[in-house]
């Protein structure tokens, strides 16, 4: 149904703001319940405005859509990760293979958003709930202090409910109305661009040595966001690549690269050009990730509202895992939901059940917490993607080039250069302050 | 669909780019022109994935093509005047991607 299209009912016991994996899931989870439940897209249909890179873990998807891998659309299953640090034309290359991520419940799989959520979609409606397209929620309607409903883009566009989950994503225009979020700042997001490069399936598997369904990733550091706060990944997926690069806007204004442009020289990067020569351009796209972390939760929940997914900033950038807290937060909402219809109490009361949910049944609270520091040790120590990794580059290439040089000579002219350039404080300050702050 | 070729320009990029256009309305909309003038950065221009901002000099404005928007937000985080009323098309318009 569209915004066009016929009346809706206008009484509903949830409404879900958000077809992303965040509010199909907690749509799934409350249709499941009984509960009538609504879900407002403002896309053709779900998945068209979403991107990630992406990869999609089993556990916690399953928790929600149970043996989704028997036939969800999904591209690889991933049996290889790989983290590099590119200096302008090396690399350092660290991976880890096995077959066992593939084995019993394979471990994560590379998806396509478009693909995915449109199956997501299929399985919420198939446990009874209703999702309309095509339809913006441009307010959460309050009725003393508490949310009572939407107001939508269609004629009669009001609809009703004691509960509404908002699960609109990173750009969060709902939460901050209602004041449960502040506007974010430059350190709460990064700007990522993302491109699908079309490949025959045999020349990737040939390329990645993959078997037919395997699948790898590659996380790349330093020169791949030229030094600046962020990472670039390359994913395998059945007939193309998804090759992207993200950087925190903090760092991305101090400088004029264009997203766009900090794509065009990864692509020329001597490492990463031979992995995608001779492919097809397939898609260009951008979206926003959450980085403000436990810092910049917003509030969770209200009288009548829980807030879900990235537009909760649930995501852990360091482990680039997102949809997992999404579709987790969006399950524990839902559970509470159900709470609060069983009771009849649809206050902050028995809403803040989410809270306590996400803090004891799932990692997420606990992930974010950890790495709350992280951000501010970066802005702290902003040459470590640029320093280490040519310090580390340089004196690789320098033990592996056969000369007329002893090694122990090579060790000591790098300690030596090391020294020379006065680096030695600002190592031992570096690892002071990186294991407070990161382990 | 287009040979990959690393030469390739923003416009190749974003003519794989499906959108729905909503001619009726802009949903990226400039506060006050004057403040633009005055914003030494414009840190909206380089930000943007897709190009969508312009400072044309003679006329001293901001060209908005929102037809390009790839709807990703940066432009309202990064503005230091806080000068775009930033929201999403209308539903059912702007980008529809087809992987994502
Ligand atoms: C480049 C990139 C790479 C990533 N890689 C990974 C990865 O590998 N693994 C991982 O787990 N996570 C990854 N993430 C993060 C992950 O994509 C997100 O955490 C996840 O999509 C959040 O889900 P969500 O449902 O909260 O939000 P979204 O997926 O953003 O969904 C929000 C939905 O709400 C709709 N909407 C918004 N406002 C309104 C409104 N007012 N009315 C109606 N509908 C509205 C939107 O159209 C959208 O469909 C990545 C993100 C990016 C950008």
């Amino acid at each position: 149904m569209s915004e066009s299209e016929g009346a809706i009912a206008p009484k509903f016991d949830v409404i879900v703001v958000g077809a992303g994996p965040a509010g199909v899931a907690a749509a799934t989870v409350c249709a499941r319940a009984g509960l009538e439940t609504i879900v407002f897209e403002r896309g053709r249909k779900p998945g068209v405005k979403n991107v990630m890179g992406g990869v999609l873990y089993t556990r916690p998807t399953a928790e929600v859509f149970g043996e989704f891998w028997k036939d969800a659309p999904l591209e690889r299953c991933v049996i290889e990760q790989n983290a590099w640090i590119l200096t302008e034309d090396s690399a350092i290359k660290l991976g880890y293979r096995s077959r066992q991520f593939a084995e019993d419940i394979p471990n994560s799989f590379t998806v396509l958003r478009v693909r995915i959520d449109e199956y997501f979609a299929q399985q919420a409606e198939a446990a009874g709930a209703l999702i309309i397209n095509e339809t913006k929620v441009d307010e959460v309607l309050q009725e003393d202090g508490r949310a009572a409903g939407v107001r939508t883009g269609r004629p009669e566009g009001e609809v009703y409910a004691p509960i509404v989950i908002i699960a609109e994503g990173v750009n969060c225009e709902l939460t901050k109305a209602l004041d449960m979020q502040s506007d974010l700042r430059l350190e709460d997001a990064a700007s990522t661009v993302k491109e699908i490069i079309r490949l025959d399936r045999e020349v990737i598997e040939d390329r990645f040595s993959l078997g037919p369904e395997e699948g790898a990733t590659i996380e790349m550091y330093g020169a791949s966001t030229q030094g600046m706060l962020g990472t670039a990944f390359l994913y395998t997926n059945q007939e193309s690549i998804s090759l992207g690069v993200g950087v925190l806007l903090a760092d991305a204004v101090k400088d004029h690269t264009t997203p766009f442009d900090m794509l065009k020289q990864l692509k020329q990067h001597p490492v990463v050009a031979p992995l995608i020569a001779g492919g097809e351009s397939g898609e260009y796209m951008s979206h926003l990730i959450p980085e403000g972390g436990y810092n910049r939760l917003p509030a969770l929940f209200g009288h009548g509202v829980m807030v879900v997914g990235d537009a909760a900033q649930l995501v852990n950038g360091l482990h680039r895992e997102g949809s997992n807290h999404a579709i987790l937060s969006g399950k524990m909402a839902a559970e509470t939901a159900i709470e609060a219809h069983e009771k009849g109490d649809f206050s902050a009361k028995t809403l803040h059940k989410y809270r306590q949910r996400l803090e004891k049944e799932a990692p997420t609270m606990n992930d974010l917490r950890k790495y709350r520091r992280a951000t501010g040790f970066m802005e702290r120590h902003p040459w470590m993607l640029s320093l280490y990794p040519q310090l580390a580059a340089d004196s690789i290439a320098d033990m592996m080039t056969v000369d007329p040089e002893t090694k122990r000579t090579k060790q000591w002219n790098i300690v030596k250069d090391v020294i020379r350039r006065g680096w030695i404080p600002r190592m031992v300050w570096d690892a002071i302050d990186g294991g407070r702050s990161l382990i | 669909m287009i040979a990959e070729d690393a030469n390739q320009g923003l416009a190749d990029k974003l003519y794989l780019v499906k959108y729905e256009i909503d001619e009726e309305n802009c949903h990226l909309i400039i506060k006050d022109e004057e403040t633009c003038r005055r914003c030494e950065e414009k840190p909206c221009i380089d930000r943007c994935p897709a190009e969508v901002y312009r400072w044309v000099e003679d006329e001293e404005i901001l060209e908005v093509a929102y037809e390009n928007c790839l709807e990703c937000g940066a432009c309202q985080i990064v503005c230091p005047y806080d000068n775009i009323d930033w929201s999403y098309p209308r539903g059912g318009f702007g980008v529809a991607y087809k992987y994502g």
